[in-house]
């Protein structure tokens, strides 16, 4: 057991030191501009007074590294600094949207990782079948489309033409919770539709790595039928890649709710970043790739230490 | 390798035959090709040549504002008019070059320096390895598309910082793929002769490895291509990639997507479009990787 948790230490340091690293690149990368951000704000006409006041209120007449440091030390107390297009406090900003886009990837993945592992499993157990050709030709073309491809096709049937769903899935604090479960239904199903053929693939595959095995073979012999071959034997030994597989496609999803997001016009982070994006809204930009960036090295933690746990061979050290 | 190929029963009926010409070798193969890689070809070639040809194939310019708003399919406007009244079948063949040809650029960009850096990882090891490795797993713990956003609200939306962006995020998953593959050659014996010839850096990469390594890295070129030309669709998408007046598919499908509302499938076409050539690839590479692991040509 020992050496599991210092292995599972060891990753977890890892993934601190790199949020760390990565903490520095976003912050110190404004340093880069041209000018800093006080210049880019008032343009090109003003006066060098006005550009040290704004320095001044900024707090940018302090060193890089004084403000990093003091940038860390207020997100540990949770806050963000205020946005420089409309002076709110971004914390607060944040708070809503994260758990609105939260809410929307929770749906996604607790509908596509179940169907992901069923139809993988379907695919490897019929392989080389015309099921198992079709799925293939179809999941690549799933992979092949933009996001935004699925989610207007998603539109034109389900929204347009059935009526079923809203085209825009504009949700606030009043939502009740089955009326948002409505509203983000395409984008959830977009998403899904993105995420769902990738892992599919993946757990086919690292099913069908398995059945070359000699034990497998053994179980074949001795006359079980293929699904128990795959359920009872194969499939407990595919638990460590299919876990890391369902760990990197969440962490995939994570980026994919921005396209999402901004086709639905959902009020999530994804969204948030890009209209900070194209406002120049650096401080915003800075705290949304911080919690983007942070989930995504989590799961990919996460991915690490699921593998090294259910790998035997670490579990039973000789 | 080839030896044991040679003892298999199966492949007896390629060394018979006693002598073809590598065209008709190729020619040989595209025909026995599967159906998906006869289409991947098909629409690589069909892209390409609307891309070298867009201006001779429409009579109205990219940014020619040529008739009403919106004006729906039928004559002289085969798939109708945009919002500012441009021709949409002229857009989007303009699109096939712009678009394709930013992506297919830095791809290449992103080639020339994950590649190099790769090789040279490779063949040095030791402090430079260590530290391109290191700069690499750190770059990649970051999203690429939030990345990628953030260095663009740094340094600007154009289409020069575009592609530099790209690339350099995308270099990073091409050294990996290409520091993998040279380290399986330079501890052969070959590549050690040829080290202690005295032979210089660059004729040990050009001569030695890349031709063992060409398959590998040409079907990541195509994998890459596609998540490279994906990415801008979707920056373009959101406003941030290509700017207009540039005609560009991912930009071309937010400008009108007012019209699905209406139930009209005009804005999706250019998103069609970019699903096409990205399938097209993808079946491609499919098949080139299945041919280049069961198979290998000797010469």
């Amino acid at each position: 057991m020992n050496k599991i948790l210092t292995m599972i230490l060891q990753r977890f340091g890892l993934g601190l030191v790199t949020l760390f690293v990565v903490s520095a690149i976003i912050f110190l990368g404004v340093e880069f501009l041209p000018g800093d951000i006080a210049e880019a704000l008032l343009g090109q006409g003003a006066s060098p007074e006005n550009v040290a006041a704004l320095r001044h209120k900024l707090g940018l007449d302090v060193p890089a590294h004084t403000r990093y440091i003091n940038w860390w030390s207020n997100v540990l107390q949770g806050d963000f600094g205020t946005s420089l297009a409309n002076g709110r406090d971004i914390a607060g900003l944040i708070k809503i949207r994260l758990a609105n886009t939260l809410f929307l990837a929770v749906v996604a993945a607790s509908v596509s990782v179940p169907l992901a592992i069923i139809f993988g499993i379907l695919a490897a157990l019929y392989r080389n079948s015309l099921y198992d050709r079709s799925v293939n030709v179809i999941t690549l073309g799933a992979v092949s489309a933009p996001e935004f491809l699925v989610a207007y096709i998603l539109i034109l049937y389900f929204s347009v033409t059935l009526g079923w769903f809203p085209s825009l899935s504009n949700v606030d604090a009043n939502t009740t919770f089955l009326e948002r479960l409505h509203r983000v239904a395409l984008p959830a199903t977009t998403l899904t539709g993105v995420i769902l053929a990738y892992m599919m693939r993946m757990v086919r595959a690292s099913i069908i790595n398995l059945l070359a095995s000699a034990y497998i073979e053994m179980a074949h012999l001795k006359g079980m039928s293929k699904l128990r071959v795959i359920v009872k034997h194969a499939l407990p030994n595919a638990w460590a890649p299919i876990s890391n597989i369902i760990a990197i496609s969440l962490a995939y999803l994570v980026v994919g709710v921005v396209v999402v997001e901004v086709v639905f016009i959902y009020p999530g982070l994804g969204q948030l970043m890009v209209d900070s994006v194209s406002t120049r809204d650096i401080p915003v930009v800075q705290a949304c790739s911080m919690i983007f960036a942070g989930t995504y090295i989590l799961l990919n933690l996460s991915a690490d230490i699921v593998s090294i746990c259910t790998n035997p061979r670490l579990l039973h050290p000789k | 390798m080839n030896q044991e190929q040679a003892l298999e029963p199966g492949s007896e009926s390629r060394i018979s035959p006693a002598r073809r010409s590598k065209t008709q070798n190729l020619l040989r193969e595209l025909w026995k090709a599967p159906i998906t890689a006869k289409f991947g070809i098909l629409v690589v070639f069909v892209y390409g040549f609307v891309a070298l040809f867009a201006p001779f194939l429409t009579p109205y310019g990219e940014a020619e504002i040529v008739g009403p708003e919106f004006a729906l399919w039928g004559e002289p406007f085969i798939l109708g008019t945009d919002g500012l009244g441009r021709d949409m079948l002229t857009r989007l063949l303009f699109g096939a070059r712009n678009t394709v040809g930013i992506a297919f650029i830095t791809t290449c960009l992103a080639f020339l320096i994950g590649g190099l850096t790769g090789l040279f990882a490779a063949i040095y090891g030791r402090l430079f390895d260590q530290v391109a490795s290191r700069i690499v797993d750190v770059l990649m713990a970051i999203p690429q598309l939030i990345f990628a956003l953030m260095l663009l609200t740094i340094f600007g939306t154009s289409i020069p910082t575009l592609v530099i962006v790209i690339a350099v995020l995308d270099a990073t998953r091409i050294f990996r793929v290409c520091r993998a593959v040279s380290l399986n050659v330079v501890v052969l014996d070959y590549f050690e002769a040829a080290r202690l010839r005295g032979e210089g850096i660059f004729w040990l990469c050009i001569r030695e490895i890349l031709p063992n390594i060409a398959a590998p890295l040409l079907a990541e070129f195509g994998l890459r291509f596609c998540f490279v030309f994906l990415m801008i669709a979707a920056l373009s998408f959101l406003g941030l990639g290509i700017q207009p007046p540039t005609a560009d598919w991912g930009s071309m499908v937010r400008e009108n997507s007012v019209l699905i509302t209406y139930g009209d499938i005009t804005p999706i076409l250019p998103a069609i479009a970019i699903a096409i050539l990205t399938l097209g690839v993808n079946f491609l590479v499919d098949w080139f990787l299945h041919k280049s692991s069961g198979l290998k040509e000797g010469h």
